[in-house]
Protein backbone atom coordinates (compact mmCIF):
# COMPACT_ATOMS: atom_id res chain seq x y z
CA UNK A 1 0.00 0.00 0.00
CA UNK A 2 1.19 3.50 -0.80
CA UNK A 3 0.37 6.57 1.26
CA UNK A 4 -0.13 10.14 0.08
CA UNK A 5 -1.12 13.39 1.76
CA UNK A 6 -3.09 16.36 0.49
CA UNK A 7 -4.94 19.40 1.78
CA UNK A 8 -8.22 18.82 -0.03
CA UNK A 9 -9.31 15.36 -1.22
CA UNK A 10 -12.27 15.29 -3.62
CA UNK A 11 -14.10 12.02 -4.19
CA UNK A 12 -15.95 11.69 -7.48
CA UNK A 13 -15.09 13.55 -10.70
CA UNK A 14 -18.59 14.39 -11.93
CA UNK A 15 -19.73 18.02 -12.28
CA UNK A 16 -19.88 18.49 -8.48
CA UNK A 17 -16.40 17.09 -7.80
CA UNK A 18 -14.84 18.91 -10.77
CA UNK A 19 -16.27 22.27 -9.65
CA UNK A 20 -15.11 21.62 -6.07
CA UNK A 21 -11.59 20.69 -7.21
CA UNK A 22 -11.38 23.80 -9.45
CA UNK A 23 -12.45 26.19 -6.68
CA UNK A 24 -10.16 24.60 -4.08
CA UNK A 25 -7.24 24.39 -6.53
CA UNK A 26 -7.64 28.03 -7.63
CA UNK A 27 -7.62 28.98 -3.94
CA UNK A 28 -4.06 27.67 -3.81
CA UNK A 29 -4.75 24.43 -2.00
CA UNK A 30 -3.05 21.17 -2.85
CA UNK A 31 -5.93 19.10 -4.23
CA UNK A 32 -6.35 15.46 -5.30
CA UNK A 33 -9.46 14.61 -7.34
CA UNK A 34 -10.25 10.89 -7.56
CA UNK A 35 -12.72 8.75 -9.51
CA UNK A 36 -13.38 5.09 -10.17
CA UNK A 37 -13.82 5.74 -13.88
CA UNK A 38 -10.87 5.81 -16.30
CA UNK A 39 -11.68 9.48 -17.11
CA UNK A 40 -13.22 12.56 -15.47
CA UNK A 41 -16.76 13.74 -16.23
CA UNK A 42 -19.18 11.75 -14.09
CA UNK A 43 -22.46 10.50 -15.49
CA UNK A 44 -23.22 13.40 -17.77
CA UNK A 45 -19.81 14.33 -19.18
CA UNK A 46 -18.60 10.74 -19.39
CA UNK A 47 -15.91 10.61 -22.07
CA UNK A 48 -17.34 9.94 -25.49
CA UNK A 49 -15.53 6.89 -26.77
CA UNK A 50 -16.04 6.03 -30.39
CA UNK A 51 -19.54 7.53 -30.19
CA UNK A 52 -20.73 10.10 -32.65
CA UNK A 53 -22.85 12.90 -31.23
CA UNK A 54 -22.73 14.90 -28.08
CA UNK A 55 -25.12 17.79 -27.75
CA UNK A 56 -23.19 20.94 -28.42
CA UNK A 57 -24.25 22.71 -25.22
CA UNK A 58 -23.28 19.74 -23.05
CA UNK A 59 -19.93 19.43 -24.81
CA UNK A 60 -19.35 23.14 -24.36
CA UNK A 61 -19.96 23.04 -20.59
CA UNK A 62 -17.79 19.95 -20.27
CA UNK A 63 -14.94 21.56 -22.25
CA UNK A 64 -15.06 24.73 -20.15
CA UNK A 65 -14.90 22.88 -16.85
CA UNK A 66 -12.34 20.28 -17.93
CA UNK A 67 -10.08 23.07 -19.21
CA UNK A 68 -10.49 24.93 -15.93
CA UNK A 69 -9.69 21.69 -14.08
CA UNK A 70 -6.53 21.24 -16.13
CA UNK A 71 -5.34 24.72 -15.11
CA UNK A 72 -6.30 24.77 -11.43
CA UNK A 73 -3.37 22.70 -10.24
CA UNK A 74 -5.39 19.78 -8.86
CA UNK A 75 -3.92 16.34 -9.48
CA UNK A 76 -6.30 13.74 -10.85
CA UNK A 77 -6.28 10.09 -9.82
CA UNK A 78 -8.52 8.08 -12.17
CA UNK A 79 -9.38 4.40 -11.97
CA UNK A 80 -9.31 4.55 -8.16
CA UNK A 81 -12.25 3.05 -6.28
CA UNK A 82 -12.77 4.30 -2.71
CA UNK A 83 -13.64 1.28 -0.57
CA UNK A 84 -12.87 2.30 3.01
CA UNK A 85 -12.42 5.50 5.02
CA UNK A 86 -11.83 6.72 8.54
CA UNK A 87 -13.15 10.15 9.54
CA UNK A 88 -11.19 10.22 12.83
CA UNK A 89 -7.85 9.44 11.16
CA UNK A 90 -8.65 11.53 8.05
CA UNK A 91 -7.97 9.02 5.31
CA UNK A 92 -9.71 7.26 2.43
CA UNK A 93 -8.48 4.00 0.93
CA UNK A 94 -8.63 3.33 -2.78
CA UNK A 95 -8.11 0.25 -4.87
CA UNK A 96 -6.21 0.95 -8.09
CA UNK A 97 -4.46 -1.14 -10.75
CA UNK A 98 -1.24 -0.61 -8.84
CA UNK A 99 -2.62 -1.77 -5.50
CA UNK A 100 -4.09 0.06 -2.53
CA UNK A 101 -3.54 3.81 -2.02
CA UNK A 102 -4.30 5.51 1.27
CA UNK A 103 -4.82 9.25 0.92
CA UNK A 104 -4.72 11.45 4.01
CA UNK A 105 -6.51 14.81 3.89
CA UNK A 106 -7.15 17.98 5.88
CA UNK A 107 -10.53 18.51 4.23
CA UNK A 108 -12.62 15.96 2.34
CA UNK A 109 -15.28 16.70 -0.28
CA UNK A 110 -17.67 13.86 -1.10
CA UNK A 111 -19.16 14.08 -4.60
CA UNK A 112 -19.96 10.45 -5.41
CA UNK A 113 -23.18 11.19 -7.30
CA UNK A 114 -26.12 8.87 -7.83
CA UNK A 115 -27.14 5.64 -9.54
CA UNK A 116 -30.45 4.60 -11.06
CA UNK A 117 -33.24 2.99 -9.10
CA UNK A 118 -34.55 -0.17 -10.78
CA UNK A 119 -37.68 -2.10 -9.81
CA UNK A 120 -38.13 -5.83 -10.37
CA UNK A 121 -40.76 -7.52 -12.54
CA UNK A 122 -40.79 -10.86 -14.38
CA UNK A 123 -37.97 -11.00 -16.92
CA UNK A 124 -36.06 -7.89 -15.80
CA UNK A 125 -32.87 -9.96 -15.49
CA UNK A 126 -32.87 -10.82 -19.21
CA UNK A 127 -29.95 -9.66 -21.25
CA UNK A 128 -31.21 -6.70 -23.32
CA UNK A 129 -32.83 -5.00 -20.32
CA UNK A 130 -30.71 -2.00 -19.33
CA UNK A 131 -30.84 0.87 -16.90
CA UNK A 132 -31.71 3.88 -19.09
CA UNK A 133 -28.66 5.92 -18.07
CA UNK A 134 -26.67 2.68 -18.17
CA UNK A 135 -27.54 2.18 -21.82
CA UNK A 136 -26.56 5.81 -22.44
CA UNK A 137 -23.23 5.16 -20.74
CA UNK A 138 -22.66 2.02 -22.84
CA UNK A 139 -23.46 3.96 -26.02
CA UNK A 140 -21.05 6.73 -24.98
CA UNK A 141 -18.54 3.92 -24.46
CA UNK A 142 -18.90 2.88 -28.10
CA UNK A 143 -21.91 0.49 -28.20
CA UNK A 144 -23.44 0.87 -31.70
CA UNK A 145 -27.24 0.76 -31.51
CA UNK A 146 -28.16 1.72 -35.08
CA UNK A 147 -31.62 0.45 -35.95
CA UNK A 148 -32.24 -1.23 -32.59
CA UNK A 149 -35.86 -0.98 -31.41
CA UNK A 150 -35.77 0.52 -27.91
CA UNK A 151 -38.54 0.98 -25.39
CA UNK A 152 -37.80 3.56 -22.67
CA UNK A 153 -39.77 3.20 -19.43
CA UNK A 154 -39.80 4.31 -15.80
CA UNK A 155 -40.22 7.78 -14.39
CA UNK A 156 -38.81 11.30 -14.34
CA UNK A 157 -37.22 13.75 -16.77
CA UNK A 158 -34.13 11.61 -17.33
CA UNK A 159 -36.22 9.24 -19.46
CA UNK A 160 -36.57 12.07 -21.97
CA UNK A 161 -32.86 12.81 -21.88
CA UNK A 162 -32.12 9.11 -22.44
CA UNK A 163 -34.62 8.78 -25.29
CA UNK A 164 -33.23 11.88 -27.01
CA UNK A 165 -29.68 10.61 -26.73
CA UNK A 166 -30.47 7.07 -27.88
CA UNK A 167 -32.42 8.43 -30.85
CA UNK A 168 -29.53 10.71 -31.81
CA UNK A 169 -27.24 7.65 -31.89
CA UNK A 170 -29.38 5.78 -34.37
CA UNK A 171 -31.61 3.83 -32.01
CA UNK A 172 -35.30 3.54 -32.95
CA UNK A 173 -37.08 4.72 -29.80
CA UNK A 174 -40.53 3.10 -29.98
CA UNK A 175 -42.13 4.92 -27.05
CA UNK A 176 -41.49 6.45 -23.65
CA UNK A 177 -43.59 5.09 -20.78
CA UNK A 178 -43.89 7.42 -17.75
CA UNK A 179 -45.44 5.66 -14.77
CA UNK A 180 -46.77 8.95 -13.34
CA UNK A 181 -50.18 9.81 -14.77
CA UNK A 182 -51.01 13.01 -16.70
CA UNK A 183 -52.94 14.23 -13.69
CA UNK A 184 -49.95 13.90 -11.42
CA UNK A 185 -47.73 15.65 -13.97
CA UNK A 186 -50.08 18.56 -14.62
CA UNK A 187 -51.20 18.99 -11.00
CA UNK A 188 -47.70 20.17 -10.24
CA UNK A 189 -47.76 22.56 -13.15
CA UNK A 190 -45.42 20.40 -15.15
CA UNK A 191 -45.73 20.52 -18.85
CA UNK A 192 -43.13 18.85 -20.97
CA UNK A 193 -41.84 22.20 -22.17
CA UNK A 194 -41.38 23.31 -18.57
CA UNK A 195 -38.63 20.90 -17.56
CA UNK A 196 -35.75 22.99 -16.29
CA UNK A 197 -32.83 21.39 -18.03
CA UNK A 198 -31.76 22.51 -21.48
CA UNK A 199 -30.68 18.99 -22.12
CA UNK A 200 -34.22 17.77 -22.25
CA UNK A 201 -35.21 20.11 -25.01
CA UNK A 202 -34.29 17.80 -27.88
CA UNK A 203 -36.30 14.94 -26.48
CA UNK A 204 -39.15 17.26 -25.56
CA UNK A 205 -39.31 18.52 -29.12
CA UNK A 206 -39.27 14.97 -30.40
CA UNK A 207 -42.21 14.13 -28.16
CA UNK A 208 -44.11 17.29 -29.04
CA UNK A 209 -43.57 16.69 -32.73
CA UNK A 210 -45.10 13.24 -32.27
CA UNK A 211 -41.98 11.43 -33.42
CA UNK A 212 -41.94 9.36 -30.23
CA UNK A 213 -45.12 8.60 -28.28
CA UNK A 214 -44.91 9.75 -24.62
CA UNK A 215 -47.31 7.76 -22.48
CA UNK A 216 -47.92 8.92 -18.91
CA UNK A 217 -49.71 6.36 -16.74
CA UNK A 218 -48.10 3.33 -18.41
CA UNK A 219 -45.44 0.97 -17.11
CA UNK A 220 -43.72 -2.33 -17.97
CA UNK A 221 -45.00 -5.50 -16.27
CA UNK A 222 -43.02 -8.24 -18.05
CA UNK A 223 -39.96 -8.70 -20.26
CA UNK A 224 -39.99 -11.84 -22.37
CA UNK A 225 -38.00 -13.74 -24.95
CA UNK A 226 -36.27 -16.97 -25.67
CA UNK A 227 -33.08 -16.06 -23.79
CA UNK A 228 -32.31 -12.41 -24.53
CA UNK A 229 -35.14 -9.85 -24.63
CA UNK A 230 -37.63 -10.10 -27.53
CA UNK A 231 -40.76 -8.38 -26.22
CA UNK A 232 -42.17 -6.48 -23.26
CA UNK A 233 -45.68 -6.38 -21.82
CA UNK A 234 -46.85 -2.88 -20.91
CA UNK A 235 -49.93 -1.86 -18.93
CA UNK A 236 -51.91 1.14 -17.70
CA UNK A 237 -53.57 -0.98 -15.02
CA UNK A 238 -56.57 -1.75 -17.24
CA UNK A 239 -55.12 -3.03 -20.50
CA UNK A 240 -51.95 -5.02 -21.10
CA UNK A 241 -50.28 -4.86 -24.51
CA UNK A 242 -47.27 -6.72 -25.91
CA UNK A 243 -44.60 -4.76 -27.79
CA UNK A 244 -41.72 -6.39 -29.73
CA UNK A 245 -38.37 -4.72 -29.13
CA UNK A 246 -34.62 -5.34 -28.93
CA UNK A 247 -33.84 -3.29 -25.85
CA UNK A 248 -35.61 -2.01 -22.78
CA UNK A 249 -34.17 1.07 -21.05
CA UNK A 250 -35.50 1.45 -17.51
CA UNK A 251 -35.14 4.07 -14.82
CA UNK A 252 -37.22 4.81 -11.74
CA UNK A 253 -35.33 7.85 -10.53
CA UNK A 254 -31.94 8.14 -8.89
CA UNK A 255 -30.51 6.93 -5.58
CA UNK A 256 -27.47 8.67 -4.04
CA UNK A 257 -24.16 6.78 -3.76
CA UNK A 258 -23.84 7.71 -0.10
CA UNK A 259 -22.34 4.44 1.21
CA UNK A 260 -18.90 5.92 1.91
CA UNK A 261 -20.46 8.96 3.63
CA UNK A 262 -22.56 6.65 5.79
CA UNK A 263 -19.57 4.45 6.57
CA UNK A 264 -17.72 7.55 7.82
CA UNK A 265 -20.67 8.52 9.98
CA UNK A 266 -22.14 11.48 8.06
CA UNK A 267 -25.76 12.06 9.00
CA UNK A 268 -28.21 11.20 6.20
CA UNK A 269 -31.94 11.61 5.63
CA UNK A 270 -34.29 9.25 3.85
CA UNK A 271 -37.60 10.06 2.21
CA UNK A 272 -40.66 7.90 1.65
CA UNK A 273 -40.99 9.50 -1.80
CA UNK A 274 -37.51 8.20 -2.69
CA UNK A 275 -37.23 4.60 -1.48
CA UNK A 276 -33.67 3.46 -0.82
CA UNK A 277 -32.25 6.99 -0.93
CA UNK A 278 -30.07 8.17 1.97
CA UNK A 279 -29.21 11.78 1.15
CA UNK A 280 -26.22 13.27 2.96
CA UNK A 281 -27.27 16.18 5.23
CA UNK A 282 -25.38 19.43 4.57
CA UNK A 283 -25.60 23.01 5.87
CA UNK A 284 -25.58 26.20 3.78
CA UNK A 285 -21.82 25.76 3.29
CA UNK A 286 -22.20 22.16 2.09
CA UNK A 287 -20.62 20.91 5.33
CA UNK A 288 -21.80 17.50 6.57
CA UNK A 289 -22.38 16.57 10.20
CA UNK A 290 -18.63 15.74 10.42
CA UNK A 291 -15.99 18.45 10.82
CA UNK A 292 -13.82 18.90 7.75
CA UNK A 293 -16.11 16.75 5.58
CA UNK A 294 -18.18 18.44 2.85
CA UNK A 295 -20.65 16.97 0.37
CA UNK A 296 -22.06 18.26 -2.92
CA UNK A 297 -23.93 17.12 -5.99
CA UNK A 298 -26.44 14.33 -6.18
CA UNK A 299 -25.44 12.56 -2.96
CA UNK A 300 -27.14 15.49 -1.19
CA UNK A 301 -30.30 15.53 -3.37
CA UNK A 302 -31.22 14.88 -6.98
CA UNK A 303 -31.06 18.12 -8.91
CA UNK A 304 -29.24 17.88 -12.24
CA UNK A 305 -25.80 18.87 -13.41
CA UNK A 306 -26.14 22.66 -13.04
CA UNK A 307 -27.09 22.37 -9.38
CA UNK A 308 -24.23 19.90 -8.84
CA UNK A 309 -21.79 22.45 -10.29
CA UNK A 310 -23.13 25.23 -8.07
CA UNK A 311 -22.97 23.05 -4.96
CA UNK A 312 -19.48 21.88 -5.89
CA UNK A 313 -18.29 25.50 -6.16
CA UNK A 314 -19.67 26.30 -2.70
CA UNK A 315 -18.07 23.14 -1.24
CA UNK A 316 -14.70 23.86 -2.88
CA UNK A 317 -14.47 27.37 -1.43
CA UNK A 318 -15.93 26.33 1.92
CA UNK A 319 -13.32 23.57 2.30
CA UNK A 320 -10.67 26.33 2.04
CA UNK A 321 -12.50 28.68 4.39
CA UNK A 322 -12.97 31.30 1.64
CA UNK A 323 -16.24 32.70 2.89
CA UNK A 324 -16.33 35.70 0.54
CA UNK A 325 -16.27 33.35 -2.42
CA UNK A 326 -18.85 31.10 -0.76
CA UNK A 327 -21.19 34.09 -0.41
CA UNK A 328 -20.60 34.96 -4.06
CA UNK A 329 -21.55 31.53 -5.46
CA UNK A 330 -24.24 30.48 -2.96
CA UNK A 331 -27.15 32.53 -4.42
CA UNK A 332 -27.00 30.64 -7.74
CA UNK A 333 -27.13 27.34 -5.87
CA UNK A 334 -30.11 28.50 -3.80
CA UNK A 335 -32.01 29.61 -6.88
CA UNK A 336 -31.40 26.36 -8.80
CA UNK A 337 -32.30 24.26 -5.75
CA UNK A 338 -35.72 25.93 -5.46
CA UNK A 339 -36.54 25.27 -9.12
CA UNK A 340 -35.49 21.66 -9.02
CA UNK A 341 -37.19 20.54 -5.85
CA UNK A 342 -40.50 22.01 -6.95
CA UNK A 343 -40.95 19.02 -9.27
CA UNK A 344 -39.92 16.15 -6.96
CA UNK A 345 -43.38 14.98 -5.98
CA UNK A 346 -44.73 14.82 -9.54
CA UNK A 347 -42.87 11.56 -10.10
CA UNK A 348 -43.85 9.64 -6.94
CA UNK A 349 -43.88 5.89 -7.62
CA UNK A 350 -47.36 4.41 -8.01
CA UNK A 351 -48.45 1.52 -5.77
CA UNK A 352 -49.28 -0.76 -8.71
CA UNK A 353 -45.56 -1.11 -9.47
CA UNK A 354 -45.34 -3.36 -6.40
CA UNK A 355 -47.95 -5.67 -7.89
CA UNK A 356 -45.68 -6.31 -10.88
CA UNK A 357 -43.46 -8.40 -8.56
CA UNK A 358 -44.73 -12.01 -8.86
CA UNK A 359 -43.53 -14.77 -6.47
CA UNK A 360 -41.07 -16.06 -9.12
CA UNK A 361 -39.62 -12.63 -9.90
CA UNK A 362 -35.92 -12.52 -9.04
CA UNK A 363 -35.31 -9.65 -6.64
CA UNK A 364 -31.59 -10.08 -5.95
CA UNK A 365 -29.72 -10.51 -9.22
CA UNK A 366 -26.42 -11.45 -7.57
CA UNK A 367 -27.79 -14.37 -5.54
CA UNK A 368 -30.89 -15.10 -7.71
CA UNK A 369 -33.35 -14.75 -4.82
CA UNK A 370 -37.01 -14.77 -5.93
CA UNK A 371 -39.68 -12.67 -4.19
CA UNK A 372 -41.31 -15.81 -2.73
CA UNK A 373 -38.22 -16.44 -0.60
CA UNK A 374 -38.57 -13.03 1.07
CA UNK A 375 -42.05 -13.81 2.40
CA UNK A 376 -42.21 -14.10 6.17
CA UNK A 377 -39.19 -11.94 7.03
CA UNK A 378 -39.67 -8.77 9.06
CA UNK A 379 -36.61 -6.71 8.18
CA UNK A 380 -33.85 -6.29 5.60
CA UNK A 381 -31.40 -7.85 8.06
CA UNK A 382 -33.54 -10.94 8.63
CA UNK A 383 -34.17 -11.29 4.90
CA UNK A 384 -30.46 -10.99 4.13
CA UNK A 385 -29.41 -13.64 6.61
CA UNK A 386 -32.31 -15.95 5.76
CA UNK A 387 -32.32 -15.70 1.96
CA UNK A 388 -28.93 -14.13 0.98
CA UNK A 389 -30.85 -11.30 -0.74
CA UNK A 390 -28.43 -8.36 -1.01
CA UNK A 391 -25.43 -10.47 0.08
CA UNK A 392 -23.81 -10.76 -3.36
CA UNK A 393 -21.06 -8.62 -4.90
CA UNK A 394 -23.24 -5.54 -5.58
CA UNK A 395 -23.96 -5.52 -1.83
CA UNK A 396 -27.61 -4.67 -2.30
CA UNK A 397 -26.95 -1.55 -4.41
CA UNK A 398 -29.43 -2.78 -7.03
CA UNK A 399 -32.01 -4.71 -4.97
CA UNK A 400 -31.85 -2.51 -1.84
CA UNK A 401 -33.96 0.39 -3.14
CA UNK A 402 -36.38 -2.10 -4.74
CA UNK A 403 -36.76 -4.04 -1.49
CA UNK A 404 -37.38 -0.79 0.38
CA UNK A 405 -40.08 0.18 -2.11
CA UNK A 406 -41.82 -3.21 -2.25
CA UNK A 407 -41.40 -4.49 1.34
CA UNK A 408 -40.68 -1.25 3.19
CA UNK A 409 -37.41 -2.46 4.75
CA UNK A 410 -34.63 0.08 4.76
CA UNK A 411 -30.98 -0.84 4.44
CA UNK A 412 -28.87 -1.45 7.49
CA UNK A 413 -25.59 0.22 8.36
CA UNK A 414 -22.68 0.11 5.91
CA UNK A 415 -19.51 -1.90 6.52
CA UNK A 416 -16.16 -1.84 4.75
CA UNK A 417 -15.23 -2.62 2.07
CA UNK A 418 -18.15 -0.72 0.51
CA UNK A 419 -17.46 -2.42 -2.82
CA UNK A 420 -15.79 -5.78 -3.57
CA UNK A 421 -12.00 -5.54 -3.55
CA UNK A 422 -9.38 -8.05 -4.55
CA UNK A 423 -8.15 -10.45 -1.94
CA UNK A 424 -5.56 -8.78 0.23
CA UNK A 425 -6.64 -5.16 -0.29
CA UNK A 426 -8.41 -5.09 3.08
CA UNK A 427 -5.47 -6.42 5.06
CA UNK A 428 -2.83 -4.45 3.16
CA UNK A 429 -1.17 -2.09 5.70
CA UNK A 430 0.96 0.98 4.95
CA UNK B 1 -10.93 8.47 -35.85
CA UNK B 2 -11.64 4.96 -37.13
CA UNK B 3 -8.69 3.27 -35.44
CA UNK B 4 -9.20 -0.22 -34.16
CA UNK B 5 -7.48 -2.53 -31.71
CA UNK B 6 -7.52 -6.33 -31.62
CA UNK B 7 -8.77 -8.21 -28.62
CA UNK B 8 -8.87 -11.99 -28.18
CA UNK B 9 -12.44 -12.95 -27.34
CA UNK B 10 -12.83 -16.55 -26.19
CA UNK B 11 -9.76 -17.50 -28.20
CA UNK B 12 -10.72 -15.64 -31.39
CA UNK B 13 -9.15 -12.41 -32.57
CA UNK B 14 -11.72 -9.62 -33.01
CA UNK B 15 -11.40 -6.00 -34.08
CA UNK B 16 -12.97 -3.34 -31.90
CA UNK B 17 -12.96 0.47 -31.93
CA UNK B 18 -9.87 1.89 -30.28
CA UNK B 19 -10.69 3.64 -27.03
CA UNK B 20 -14.07 1.98 -26.61
CA UNK B 21 -15.13 0.48 -23.29
CA UNK B 22 -14.93 -3.31 -23.20
CA UNK B 23 -18.62 -3.83 -22.32
CA UNK B 24 -19.64 -1.56 -25.21
CA UNK B 25 -17.28 -3.31 -27.64
CA UNK B 26 -18.58 -6.77 -26.68
CA UNK B 27 -22.20 -5.63 -27.11
CA UNK B 28 -21.35 -4.19 -30.54
CA UNK B 29 -19.83 -7.58 -31.46
CA UNK B 30 -23.20 -9.14 -30.59
CA UNK B 31 -22.24 -10.75 -27.27
CA UNK B 32 -25.35 -10.98 -25.07
CA UNK B 33 -24.24 -13.50 -22.41
CA UNK B 34 -21.44 -12.02 -20.33
CA UNK B 35 -21.70 -14.09 -17.16
CA UNK B 36 -23.84 -16.91 -15.84
CA UNK B 37 -25.86 -16.21 -12.69
CA UNK B 38 -25.81 -18.57 -9.68
CA UNK B 39 -28.88 -20.35 -11.04
CA UNK B 40 -27.52 -20.48 -14.59
CA UNK B 41 -29.19 -17.51 -16.35
CA UNK B 42 -27.11 -15.65 -18.93
CA UNK B 43 -26.66 -12.03 -17.94
CA UNK B 44 -25.27 -8.89 -19.52
CA UNK B 45 -24.54 -5.26 -18.61
CA UNK B 46 -27.28 -3.39 -16.78
CA UNK B 47 -26.05 -0.21 -15.06
CA UNK B 48 -23.09 0.64 -17.33
CA UNK B 49 -21.45 2.40 -14.38
CA UNK B 50 -19.76 -0.19 -12.18
CA UNK B 51 -22.56 -0.75 -9.68
CA UNK B 52 -24.59 -3.85 -10.62
CA UNK B 53 -21.77 -6.37 -11.26
CA UNK B 54 -23.74 -8.01 -14.11
CA UNK B 55 -21.06 -7.36 -16.75
CA UNK B 56 -18.29 -9.37 -15.09
CA UNK B 57 -15.97 -11.33 -17.42
CA UNK B 58 -12.42 -12.63 -17.26
CA UNK B 59 -9.88 -10.09 -18.56
CA UNK B 60 -6.24 -11.15 -19.01
CA UNK B 61 -6.78 -14.01 -16.60
CA UNK B 62 -8.41 -11.86 -13.94
CA UNK B 63 -11.92 -13.21 -13.22
CA UNK B 64 -14.90 -11.04 -12.16
CA UNK B 65 -13.66 -7.93 -13.97
CA UNK B 66 -16.36 -5.30 -14.49
CA UNK B 67 -15.92 -4.70 -18.21
CA UNK B 68 -18.05 -1.53 -18.23
CA UNK B 69 -15.16 0.17 -16.42
CA UNK B 70 -12.32 -1.12 -18.64
CA UNK B 71 -11.01 0.49 -21.83
CA UNK B 72 -10.16 -1.97 -24.65
CA UNK B 73 -6.42 -2.50 -25.16
CA UNK B 74 -4.59 -4.23 -27.97
CA UNK B 75 -4.14 -8.01 -27.32
CA UNK B 76 -6.48 -7.94 -24.31
CA UNK B 77 -7.67 -11.51 -23.62
CA UNK B 78 -11.34 -11.71 -22.73
CA UNK B 79 -13.40 -14.73 -21.71
CA UNK B 80 -17.19 -14.59 -21.44
CA UNK B 81 -19.74 -17.30 -20.69
C1 LIG C 1 -26.83 6.77 -15.13
C2 LIG C 1 -27.11 8.24 -15.17
C3 LIG C 1 -27.34 8.88 -16.39
C4 LIG C 1 -27.61 10.24 -16.45
N1 LIG C 1 -27.85 10.84 -17.66
C5 LIG C 1 -28.13 12.17 -17.71
C6 LIG C 1 -28.39 12.83 -18.95
O1 LIG C 1 -28.38 12.23 -20.01
N2 LIG C 1 -28.68 14.16 -18.92
C7 LIG C 1 -28.72 14.86 -17.75
O2 LIG C 1 -29.01 16.06 -17.76
N3 LIG C 1 -28.45 14.27 -16.59
C8 LIG C 1 -28.17 12.95 -16.54
N4 LIG C 1 -27.95 12.34 -15.33
C9 LIG C 1 -27.96 13.17 -14.14
C10 LIG C 1 -26.57 13.78 -14.06
O3 LIG C 1 -25.66 12.72 -14.05
C11 LIG C 1 -26.37 14.49 -12.84
O4 LIG C 1 -27.24 15.59 -12.82
C12 LIG C 1 -24.94 14.98 -12.65
O5 LIG C 1 -24.01 14.25 -13.40
C13 LIG C 1 -24.63 14.86 -11.21
O6 LIG C 1 -23.30 15.23 -10.97
P1 LIG C 1 -22.53 14.71 -9.70
O7 LIG C 1 -21.19 15.31 -9.81
O8 LIG C 1 -23.33 14.98 -8.48
O9 LIG C 1 -22.46 13.13 -9.81
P2 LIG C 1 -21.95 12.13 -10.95
O10 LIG C 1 -21.90 12.76 -12.27
O11 LIG C 1 -22.74 10.90 -10.76
O12 LIG C 1 -20.42 11.83 -10.51
C14 LIG C 1 -20.09 11.05 -9.42
C15 LIG C 1 -18.75 10.38 -9.68
O13 LIG C 1 -18.33 9.72 -8.49
C16 LIG C 1 -17.68 8.53 -8.81
N5 LIG C 1 -17.75 7.61 -7.69
C17 LIG C 1 -18.85 7.16 -7.04
N6 LIG C 1 -18.52 6.32 -6.05
C18 LIG C 1 -17.17 6.20 -6.07
C19 LIG C 1 -16.23 5.47 -5.29
N7 LIG C 1 -16.60 4.69 -4.27
N8 LIG C 1 -14.92 5.59 -5.61
C20 LIG C 1 -14.51 6.40 -6.62
N9 LIG C 1 -15.36 7.12 -7.38
C21 LIG C 1 -16.67 7.02 -7.12
C22 LIG C 1 -18.44 8.02 -10.02
O14 LIG C 1 -17.61 7.17 -10.80
C23 LIG C 1 -18.81 9.30 -10.76
O15 LIG C 1 -17.91 9.61 -11.78
C24 LIG C 1 -27.67 10.97 -15.25
C25 LIG C 1 -27.45 10.33 -14.02
C26 LIG C 1 -27.17 8.98 -13.96
C27 LIG C 1 -26.95 8.32 -12.62
S1 LIG D 1 -22.84 -2.99 -16.17
FE1 LIG D 1 -23.20 -2.78 -14.04
S2 LIG D 1 -21.22 -3.11 -13.25
FE2 LIG D 1 -20.85 -3.13 -15.37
Amino acid sequence: MTRRDCEVLVLGAGPAGIAAACCAGESGRQVILTDENPACGGQIWRAQRGAMHTRADVQHAADLWLTRLGRCGASVLSGATAFDADAALHFVRFETDRGVEEIHYSALILATGARERLLPFPGWTRSGVYAAGGLQALVKGGFRIDGQRILVAGTGPLLLAAAGMLGAHGGEVLMILEQAGWRSLTRFGLHLAGFPDKLLQAATLMVQAGVVPYRPGWWVCEAGGNGPLEWVAITDGKRTVRVDCDMLALGYGLVPNSELARLMGCRTTGSSAAPGAHFVDVDARQKTSLDGVFACGEITGIGGAELSLAEGSVAGYAACGHWHEVDRVAPLRNCLARQVHAMDSAFALRDELRAAVTPDTLVCRCEDVPAAELAGFGSWREAKLGSRCGMGPCQGRTCGPAVEFVWGWSAESVRPPITPVRLGSMSDQP
Amino acid sequence: MNKTVRIVLNGQEREVAAGSMLASALLTLGVRGFRRSVKGELRGPLCGMGVCQECRVTVDGRPHSKCCMIVCRDHMKVETE
